[in-house]
């Protein structure tokens, strides 16, 4: 299936530039230098000052800030998205086994927890406990697990039908084999393309709380703190805003394209030319 | 696409046929490679032209094309399409849009899916009527909707017409299918396999339909079938395509009576007969599919009289007296080889000296909630014997077999096996008891986990029933494929590269997996081709020869019946109504009801 979606030309493009950014977050700590918290010159100074991408507003490197304010963005979003859709899938194949009242309760608690809009539910959360980065994750996924668990239900539902389950069944396999052997497999693809969607949602959700204060601290780098910090410079010194809602954007459409690209896969719009 | 030639029919032409197509090619559009090519034949006004092959075929390419259609992925590159003279295949869009319906139209195989379901029935052939602007004003319109559901023998009364599609049964629904396709008048409809899905009964009835409209208002109709029995009941033509050629054409008498073409010889000899039990002979290997098509004649491969001048260049079609053209280089060897000894009848189960049934069914009562749909039903099934249970869809006979085999859980009365009474569902039986009795299901396509290799889906209910090690359990599946003639190398493939028929020989294979005593067999062959269900019967009674099954073998079809079944019990309705050994059931029915199914069934009469 991947190597289906894999043929289109769209998938690549997708896989090329989600990784180039990815590549950024993970090698950028590595090779930045001067180190992003040190200050180097006067603030926002624009690039011809020999710094490539100029100062921010306290006069550090905008550069070496970029490159090491996105890996822990990035990890937050992927743990959050992996806890979030895992979580919820498992949920939406229990209720999809035994239609009736475990799955009428499973999917009305969900809804309430649906009814929060997300960035309020993140906000609450903190407010109380405090700015804890694993808190962010946790409330992120939170969020994601009960949409994950609808779209989950419904395929498992169809498949929970289907003729090969019931022959399992018959059979006398145990419950928890019949799930993890005949209907985790058969909605496997669905749920991979209900992660790719998520882990966009949540790079923008993560990057939306980090602009509010409730990311990584400072003095440390993160791209959607480095935003909140750099607006007041806006005009004057516009890359330190610009650069990382660019990275952002490019990996958030990067995922876009590669999760379409999986989803053809899975219905079946990619085929090699069959007819008969 | 290539420039065409405009060719204009000549005026005797126009009068002669209301379709005339004319060295068709339709090709895979990115690869050039072609799907069906040189299609050319006629049909006349009233009469019908029945289009046979196996899936795989082309027949369905060939029916779209003639309303100037083609699937994604391909597209139509050469050749004429007449209808009423005009050529389809040089029109434009719009001028398609309106010779579709009106002209010419087309009756899909499934009338569940054709219909919206969301329009009622009038809407639905008000729309069809209304596209064309038909008869001009509305008063004219709704005349001929009440006019056209005469036809095709729906009521034409309120109550029908405010119905939706799901509140129709198959039947009516097909109908009301064949009415819109009716609507406006059309020389020429286009029906592919509509009556596949169908009762006999309700088939027998569409297939009757369809003769007298064709023939009460000169319409031609081409039908595709897989089914030569349906199109010897209805066809006044018959053409027999195989890997996009036609192969054999000419009058249904010719064709059906005298078939030379060694394909025409082969789905002759697979086709189950009601009348006679009789070995059947299917077509090993599956048609070709565009692209793998060998050198020379398609059907070499298949083929006993294949020599090797059959490889080296594709045999032209030529005619061999008058009205018939055959596709064969070896017609000389196929006319002159021993005709078949009358038909050597498939020995006889063994008789054996257990007294006692194997399975025994009293009082059985089932459905869903109120909806009863088994009434106090009763069978024994002797050791090593192949009992048949016929009937309807909606006759229970589904419902039968999945409470034998644990799976349907609302019933009462008693299902015993050997004396021990089994409970109601699979799961609270003993193992011993679960590998006992084996179910196998209808669709091949929904019995095996697409994720699943094929020798995991083999080797399922043989790590869950018997203690095995892990190499004893390779040897098994291993023996297993070989049991079906299956190829070993498929243990690690996944069934949506198999056929169907290998997909059922697969389900097969991990039913007899385990040694089981009791088979249960719910319509196994009727998603299959005639070519295939022929091989699975064949094998399937071979099986249950050497290995002492007891089969219950659900169907339809009386003719695969007679040549599986030893005996046979009659359900309409949830009840029986017949039972007894076959040959006395099918020869001299007793009851009404196998009367009646056993004239409607579809035989292959050659027409004089």
């Amino acid at each position: 299936m991947l190597g289906r979606a894999l043929r289109l030309t769209k998938t690549r493009i997708g896989v090329a530039i989600a990784g180039a950014v990815i590549a950024v977050a993970v090698v950028g700590p590595f090779v930045a230098s001067p180190p992003p918290d040190k200050v180097v010159g006067p603030p926002f100074l624009d690039p011809s000052s020999g710094f490539a991408l100029g100062t921010d507003v306290l006069g550090r490197s905008v550069l070496s800030r970029l490159l090491n304010g996105g890996w822990v963005i990035l990890l937050c979003a992927l743990i959050a998205t992996i806890i979030g859709v895992g979580f919820g899938a498992l949920l939406g194949i229990v209720a999809a086994w035994r239609f009736g009242v475990r799955d009428e309760l499973i999917m009305r608690s969900l809804d309430v927890v649906l009814s929060f809009p997300p960035i309020i539910l993140g906000l609450l959360l903190v407010s109380i406990v405090g700015a804890k980065l694993w808190l962010v994750v946790l409330a992120v996924a939170l969020w994601h697990a009960p949409g994950s668990a609808r779209v989950v239900r419904s395929v498992a539902l169809e498949v929970r039908r289907r003729d090969f389950v019931q022959m399992s069944e018959a059979l006398g396999v145990p419950t928890w084999r019949i799930m993890l052997g005949d209907i985790v497999p058969n909605v496997a693809s669905q749920i991979l393309v209900e992660f790719g969607l998520r882990l966009t949602w949540s790079i923008g959700l993560i990057a939306s709380l980090a602009f509010l204060g409730f990311g990584r601290q400072p003095p440390s780098a993160d791209w959607g703190y480095m935003i909140y910090e750099n607006l007041v410079g806006l005009t004057i010194q516009p890359w330190g805003v610009v650069a990382p809602i660019a990275l952002i954007a490019l990996l958030t459409v990067g995922i876009n394209f590669v999760t379409d690209g999986i989803q053809r896969a899975v219905v079946g719009i990619v085929r090699d030319g069959d007819a008969g | 696409m290539p420039a065409r030639a405009k060719v204009e029919p000549t005026p005797n032409l126009v009068e002669r046929a209301n379709l005339e197509v004319l060295g068709l090619r339709v090709d895979l559009g990115a690869t050039g490679v072609d799907i069906v090519d040189e299609i050319s034949f006629a049909v006349g006004p009233g009469a019908v032209t029945g289009l046979v092959g196996e899936s795989g075929s082309g027949k369905t390419t060939v029916a779209l094309a003639l309303l100037g259609a083609a699937r994604p992925g391909a597209r139509i590159v050469g050749g004429q399409v007449l209808v009423a003279g005009g050529d389809v295949l040089a029109m434009s869009p719009r001028q398609l849009r309106a010779i579709r319906g009106a002209l010419i139209s087309y009756l899909p195989q499934d009338p569940s899916s054709a219909l919206n379901p969301s329009l009622r029935i009038e809407e639905q052939i008000h729309e069809a009527l209304s596209a064309h602007d038909f008869g001009g004003t509305e008063q004219a319109r709704r005349e001929r909707m009440v006019a056209v559901l005469e036809d095709v023998k729906l009521p034409s009364d309120r109550h029908m017409l405010r119905r939706f599609p799901h509140q129709l049964s198959g039947g009516q629904q097909q109908r009301a299918a064949l009415a819109m396709a009716f609507a406006c008048r059309p020389r020429v409809i286009v029906m592919d396999e509509p009556t596949t899905g169908l009762d006999v009964s309700t088939q027998a009835h569409i297939l009757e339909t369809v003769r007298q409209l064709s023939s009460d208002y000169a319409v031609s109709v081409l039908y595709v079938s897989h089914d030569l029995a349906v199109i010897s009941e209805i066809a006044d033509d018959v053409l027999v395509m195989y890997g996009g050629r036609i192969v054999d054409e000419g009058p249904a008498r010719d064709v059906l009576g005298r078939p030379e073409h060694p394909y025409t010889i082969a789905l002759r000899k697979a086709l189950p007969e009601v009348e006679r039990r009789r070995r059947l002979d299917g077509i090993p290997g599956a048609p070709p599919m565009p692209g793998t098509r060998p050198a020379g004649c398609g059907f070499a491969d298949r083929c006993p009289f294949a020599e090797a001048e059959c490889r080296a260049a594709e045999p032209p079609l030529v005619e061999v007296r008058d009205g018939r053209l055959i596709r064969c280089v070896r017609l000389d060897a196929v006319r002159q080889a021993p005709i078949e000894p009358a038909t050597p009848p498939a020995a006889p189960a063994p008789a054996t000296s257990d007294p006692g049934a194997v399975l025994s069914v009293t009082g059985l009562t089932a459905g869903y909630g109120e909806v009863e749909i088994l009434h106090d039903v009763g069978l024994e099934l002797m050791p090593g014997q192949c009992l048949a249970l016929v009937g309807e869809s909606g006759s229970g006979k589904t419902t039968l077999t999945k409470a034998i085999a644990g799976i349907h859980t609302d019933r009462s009365g008693s299902i015993t096996h050997r004396g021990t009474e089994l409970a109601l569902a699979s799961r609270d039986r003993p193992p011993e008891m679960r590998r006992r009795i084996q179910y196998i299901f209808q669709n091949p396509f929904a019995s095996l986990s697409p994720r699943r290799t094929i020798g995991s889906i083999i080797a399922q209910p043989l790590s869950l029933l018997l203690d095995l090690s892990r190499r004893e359990l390779r040897d098994e599946v291993a023996r297993g494929l070989d049991q079906v003639s299956l190829r070993p190398g498929l243990v690690d493939r996944y069934p949506d590269e198999l056929s169907g028929g290998e997909r059922q020989r697969v389900a097969i294979a991990r039913a007899l997996a385990v040694k089981p005593e009791v088979l249960l067999c719910d319509e196994i062959t009727s998603a299959l081709d005639v070519s295939v269900q022929a091989l699975i019967l064949t094998m399937l009674h071979e099986l249950q020869r050497d290995l002492g099954l007891s089969l219950l073998f659900t169907t339809h079809n009386l003719a695969v019946v007679s040549s599986i079944a030893d005996e046979v019990v009659v359900l309409q309705d949830g009840a029986i109504v017949e039972r007894g050994p076959v040959e006395e059931v099918l020869g001299a029915p007793t009851h009404a009801y196998t009367r009646a199914l056993l004239a409607d069934s579809p035989k292959l009469v050659v027409p004089r």
